[in-house]
């Protein structure tokens, strides 16, 4: 085993570099500068590598691992068949496997969403459709669209496997296809593992020389995961442990940022009610969903909007919220100083953890029929998960952030939503998440003790 | 086993949690070849639809044991075509209205509704299975 691992994560906005003590388990000092990703990558990474180096001193680093979400992170589109089916299933499988979806897209597309997804920037394209031996028609004519797009980007199939020898003909002359397992083989089951491997790998292969970063392959392992990606494997193996270690058992991570709210949970979710009717899509282990009108600044007009007046009065009576919530919006760049501006960033961050909470976990429906009541559980029943755990700046810097996480647990209030009721609260004060799902994709077992070490139980 | 026979979309339709003869019908039409696609009791008109739209199903067996399918079951075949699937074939059996009721009026009333054929109480699902072999000529 080597010494000393160097952690990188090109952000949007900085380089930061970890470096850890593997024999320890330690980390030895951390840096950022700001990401140059437009003139040349390594500028800012070695600008924040000399910062390193002023604190530590020179080091040695055995390997280099980095993940990244410069230049607008992975941007993908979902393309299924029916919306709450394969179009939901291939959404769900992107955004595991790190990627920002920018827009989901059902049934038969038109020339109008081609030109659209066509002009739209994109990373990738997720194709779906069909249960195996299911519908074919759908799928090959998306397929015979997406062929004509001028803007020739990867495409990721994972629909009907009776289709894939058509698609593979229409797709013929198209430089980048990779095929993969049917992302719903059969009806309402999720098969998203296979789907994020690819999307991974192409991530790894041919996205990030389009964004400037293959710069820094000389050096850097073969691991280079989207942001959000490591962030889920350090979820992972935080809660299900490796060979070795045991890990915590099911929780949730609640990331609030400037722009999105990320959930990310690991649990199976079944119900734990009595006679409770599973419905609707199944839903995956490790699940990640992202609110992209829940954030602390540049969403934060969003947040007001998608707010309910009550709520609002709950967490930040007092506040002239529409002000400040304009404020933020127009200045994504603000460091709260006074009391008063920690105040309301923190009933924000509330507000976004009750929000991007409810629309993550499941929510039992009551039917009444002639033999009486009876229930149906869809999505994920969090009521008994073990833990909650803050990440992002507003919980990292708060003086209360358990009050924060309190905000997305189960309320009598809306008994119908499955959140958990009675959590352990964990901060992650030191920002090691997405560094520790990067080094656990080496030495699980080390990443998790040192998670267990570093992550501070409130 | 090979599966030569075509898909067809089982389930029971409205409030009605009825699971056993759903489970049998299930047992049965996998026996005889076909591949079967359960969305289980307490189904939607749009639960049945969209598993037939990505199953690519021939035909849906609608169950409904607690005789409000009448209600239920209206409007299903309109929002079958509207989802594109033009020629499915809408099945319905169990005791699927209350009340002593002849079964040729309560037959014609799910004609008109846009169900293929209507079970009185009591059929077999081997009946179904003889009228699918004979409405797809298998």
């Amino acid at each position: 085993m080597e010494n000393n691992l160097l952690l990188i994560d090109f952000g949007s906005t900085y380089t930061k570099l970890t470096a850890i003590d593997l024999i320890n388990e330690e980390i030895i000092g951390t840096a950022k500068d700001i990401t140059t990703v437009e003139s040349d990558i390594l500028e800012g990474y070695e600008k924040a590598l000399s910062k390193l180096k002023e604190k530590i001193g020179c080091i040695d680093f055995g390997s280099h691992l980095a993940c990244s979400s410069a230049a607008g992170g992975l941007k993908m589109i979902a393309i299924g068949l029916v919306p709450e089916l394969t179009a939901e299933a291939s959404k769900r499988a992107a955004l595991g496997a790190g990627a920002r979806v920018i827009k989901t897209y059902s049934f038969e597309l038109s020339k109008r969403e081609i030109e659209e997804i066509d002009s739209m920037k994109l990373d990738m394209i997720l194709l779906s459709g069909g249960t195996d031996g299911g519908n074919k028609k759908c799928i090959l004519h998306n397929a015979k669209l997406l062929s004509q797009i001028k803007n020739k980007i990867p495409i990721v199939v994972a629909g009907n496997k009776s289709a894939l020898d058509e698609i593979e003909e229409i797709l013929f002359n198209y430089p980048q296809v990779v095929f993969t397992e049917n992302v719903m083989p059969k009806l309402n089951l999720i098969n998203v593992e296979p789907v994020r491997e690819e999307i991974r790998k192409l991530f790894f292969e041919r996205i990030i020389e389009a964004k400037g970063i293959n710069k820094t392959k000389s050096f850097i392992e073969n691991i280079i995961l989207p942001t959000p990606a490591a962030v889920l494997e350090a979820a992972k193996i935080l809660a299900m442990g490796s060979e070795n270690e045991e890990g915590l058992g099911s929780i949730i991570i609640v990331d609030i940022g400037g722009a999105t709210t990320d959930i990310h949970s690991i649990g199976k979710g079944d119900p734990t009610l009595d006679s409770v009717n599973l419905k609707g899509l199944e839903e995956p282990f490790a699940k990640r969903t992202v609110e992209g009108d829940l954030g602390m600044r540049y969403s934060a007009l969003s947040l007001y909007e998608a707010a309910d007046k009550k709520d609002i009065k709950k967490y930040l009576s007092g506040v002239e919220v529409l002000k400040e919530c304009e404020f933020r919006h127009n200045t994504i760049d603000f460091v709260p100083l006074s009391e008063h501006d920690f105040k309301v960033d923190e009933g924000l961050a509330k507000l976004a953890t009750h929000y991007s909470m409810n629309r993550h976990v499941g929510r039992i429906e009551t039917l009444y029929t002639p033999i009486g009541m009876v229930m149906n559980q869809i999505g994920k029943d969090t009521l008994e998960f073990d833990y909650m755990i803050g990440t992002g700046g507003v919980i990292v810097h708060s003086k209360n952030p358990e009050s924060i996480l309190s905000a997305g647990i189960f309320s009598e209030s809306e008994p119908d939503i499955l959140k958990p009721k009675n959590p352990k609260f964990i901060i992650d004060n030191h920002y090691i998440l997405s560094a520790m799902g990067l080094l656990a994709q080496k030495y699980p077992t080390s990443a998790l003790r040192m998670m267990k070490k570093y992550l501070k139980n409130i | 086993m090979e599966i030569k026979l075509p898909t067809i979309v089982i389930g029971v339709i409205g409030a009605d949690c009825h699971a056993v003869g759903n489970k049998i019908i299930e047992t049965i039409l996998t026996e005889e070849g076909f591949s079967v696609v359960n969305v289980g009791v307490l189904s939607t008109q749009e639960e049945f639809i969209n598993a037939a739209l990505e199953t690519d199903a021939k035909a849906i067996f609608i169950s409904s044991l607690y005789g409000h399918g009448e209600m239920d079951c209206e409007g299903m075949r309109e929002k079958c075509q509207e989802a594109g699937l033009d020629d499915i074939l809408l099945y319905v059996g169990g005791n699927i209205v209350v009340g002593k009721q002849g079964f040729e009026e309560v037959e014609k009333r799910f004609v008109s509704l846009g169900f293929n054929r209507a079970y009185p109480p009591g059929t077999p699902i081997h009946a179904g299975i003889r009228d699918i072999k004979i409405d797809l000529n298998l």
